[in-house]
């Protein structure tokens, strides 16, 4: 093969590139799936899911919690899940935290990342953060420390013996407690808090941790008004930047936040769309309501 | 511009921390040496051979005390098998100090006297660094250490908590009691090992050698003060305190509370070897009761006594509890373990914070 026929050649693909658009997606111009090296640990979203859940199963003891689920998300997208009690939502949550081990089923973080390989803090390192429906902190430590404890780096014994905050951690640190409007309670123990706070140190302490996917669990449950309101706000500004799944029960608030509403019923997906139209549904009607 | 409302990191002791830590050190290095070999017995500041030998045996239970804090206190693990960590550290001690007595014992044989009334011809291969005073220290650390290790991997590994925990431990030590009762283990069944004569090839009941291990013990506790210490003020014991507060949260939040409980567990049982070792020379003897459940809960029991998660209160509850024991024992002796009960159950109930927490909380209603 001579040269010119080479550069004959590589112009033609240039000329395709800018023909079929590449070079301005979100993957740097790379073409999707063939030929592209994978970096460990790197969440590969080039297919423009960061979260798939294909065929989930898993039963308690007979009870079939959750049942054929499947279910994705994509980058920087903000999901609402609602669903009556024991819809499997929480469940569904544990599955994705490794928590919980299904019975079948796959679970992926982007393309390549088998969550079911993993383990809690494992899965956490790899970007996935999480809120409990029952506010947790670390009750007996003060609000800088839980939230030092949070941030995103080396999780390591040996590492911890010998960690100092440097200064761009602790900057990322005061935007955090800014954020969560926790700054005059920096020095305080987080037992003392009142439900709102904690809810929005937990939060605090997600931010920390620096995830790509955040998993909250009814975030705004025991808030203000007031509370609530600077909640959706806040989630509206981690939107594009993070992927968010919160599962909720408050309609006005999941009103103010969602673009796609999922529902959930008996371990399945039931509807799924804007609040809208899942608000119209007849089956969605029948579940809340009963026949 | 925001201002900066990080609370800065503290030293590792504050000013009056390290003054009462040097006062301490000067004590037990320099006054108590000078009280019991300088100033004459019929002194009112004379302090006694009784005394050394009473104190010197609290520091070691100080240590055990200390090593509980670490474990129970900050981790929120009980563990009430802590006495066979003692009792590991205690008989490596306790065999060199059996190969130290040499041909003076009673059959004039090389072998320890009980080994020649089993009529064994040769040492156990279990003996086998005995002999050697460094092998010995090493050995003091390690067993105790690697025991801890292999037993905690596979409790912590299987995710065994709580009073689960505390249980599988009260067994083991109790196991480990029965193994050492045996005479054919080659530790002495139930008379253990006493009569030591020598160590380093001096003399072991003369009364500067007396002194010279209680300023060891004290020294050594001091200094694992100091260690402890250490490990809490770092973000290290941070993470043990979330692990006892909020086990899941800490795991969701990217740690492995495995390598961390292991690594407390582990140091800390490592201390009370250390302590063991140190505690037996003084007392001149080490037996398997060393290893009977209720010693390790009274291990608990110094420890909640003075106030868990402060370090300093362990200490001082080894101190006040052996104290009372060392009279009770005497002018009461009947009455010992019903008040031993009586003191765990008032604390349990009226003071979860021990005597630290008392005095730290009439001083903050004070304030």
């Amino acid at each position: 093969m001579t040269p010119d026929l080479l550069e004959e050649g590589a112009r033609r693909a240039r000329a395709h590139a800018l023909k079929t658009g590449h070079g301005k997606t979100e993957s740097g111009g790379r073409a999707a799936g063939f030929s592209r090296l994978h970096t460990p640990g790197e969440v590969d979203v080039t297919h423009g899911r960061i979260l798939y859940l294909e065929d989930v199963s898993v039963s308690f003891d007979g009870f079939k919690a959750i049942n054929k689920l499947s279910l994705d998300i994509a980058p920087g997208e903000l999901r609402c899940i609602i669903g009556p009690n024991g819809a499997g939502k929480t469940t569904m949550m544990d599955i994705i935290t490794g928590k919980t081990r299904p019975d079948e089923g796959r679970v992926y973080f982007g393309s390549t990342i088998d969550l079911l390989r993993y383990t809690e803090p494992e899965i956490a390192q790899l970007g996935i953060g999480r809120k409990f429906q029952k506010p947790t902190v670390f009750e007996q430590l003060t609000v800088f420390e839980n939230l030092e404890l949070a941030l995103k780096t080396n999780k390591a014994v040996t590492a911890s013996l010998f960690f100092r905050l440097d200064s761009t951690q602790s900057d990322r640190l005061l935007e955090v407690l800014h954020t969560i409007h926790l700054t005059g309670n920096a020095s305080a123990q987080a037992g003392t808090l009142s439900h709102g706070q904690k809810q929005w140190l937990e939060i605090g302490m997600l931010l920390m941790q620096d995830p790509k996917l955040l998993l909250l669990d009814e975030p705004v449950a025991g808030m203000t008004d007031e509370e609530t309101e600077r909640t959706a706000e806040l989630f509206l500004s981690l939107k594009g930047k993070h992927s968010l799944m919160v599962v909720e029960h408050d309609m006005s608030f999941i009103n103010t936040i969602s673009d796609i509403v999922t529902v959930l019923c008996e371990g399945a997906v039931l509807a799924q769309g804007t609040l809208a139209q899942v608000q119209a549904d007849e089956r969605v009607i029948e579940v809340y309501l009963g026949r | 511009m925001m201002s900066n409302p990080l609370p800065a990191k503290g030293p590792l002791l504050s000013r009056t921390g390290w003054s009462a830590f040097i006062v301490a050190l000067i004590v037990v290095c320099a006054v108590a040496p000078a009280l019991n070999l300088l100033v004459p017995k019929d002194s009112l500041f004379h302090l006694s051979d009784y005394g050394v030998a009473l104190v010197g045996k609290i520091m070691c239970y100080a240590i055990c005390a200390l090593a509980m804090d670490l474990i129970w206190g900050y981790t929120g693990i009980l563990s009430l098998g802590h006495g066979v960590f003692f009792a590991l550290g205690g008989y490596a001690m306790g065999m060199y100090l059996m190969r130290q007595i040499g041909l003076e014992g009673n059959y004039k044989s090389n072998l320890p006297d009980f080994m020649v009334f089993l009529d064994w011809k040769t040492l156990p291969w279990h003996w086998t660094f005995s002999d050697s005073f460094v092998a010995t220290l090493f050995l003091v650390v390690a067993v105790p250490g690697l025991v801890a290790f292999v037993f905690g991997y596979f409790a912590f590994r299987s995710r065994i908590k709580g009073v689960y925990f505390s249980i599988i431990t009260q067994a083991m030590t109790f196991a480990a009691m029965l193994l050492f009762f045996r005479n054919e283990t080659g530790f002495g069944g139930n008379n253990g090992f006493t009569d030591f004569k020598r160590i380093l090839n001096i003399p072991i009941a003369t009364p500067s050698m007396r002194m010279l291990l209680f300023v060891m013990t004290g020294v050594t506790l001091l200094a694992f003060f100091l260690l402890a210490r250490w490990l809490v003020a770092a973000k290290f014991g941070r993470v043990l305190q979330a692990v006892r507060d909020a086990e899941t949260r800490v795991m969701f939040s990217g740690y492995s509370p495995l390598g961390y409980k292991l690594t407390i567990w582990t140091i800390s049982a490592m201390m009370c070897g250390v302590a063991g070792a140190l505690y037996v020379p003084q007392v001149g003897i080490i037996n398997p009761s060393e290893m009977s459940p209720a010693n390790s809960i009274e291990i608990a029991i110094w420890a909640a006594v003075g106030g868990r998660a402060s370090l300093i209160g362990p200490i001082v509850g080894a101190f006040i509890v052996n104290g009372a024991k060392s009279w009770l024992t005497v002018a009461y002796p009947e009455f010992w373990l019903y008040f031993l009960g009586a003191l765990f159950i008032g604390v349990t109930l009226f003071l979860p914070d021990g005597v630290v927490g008392l005095i730290r909380k009439l001083k903050g209603n004070k304030a």
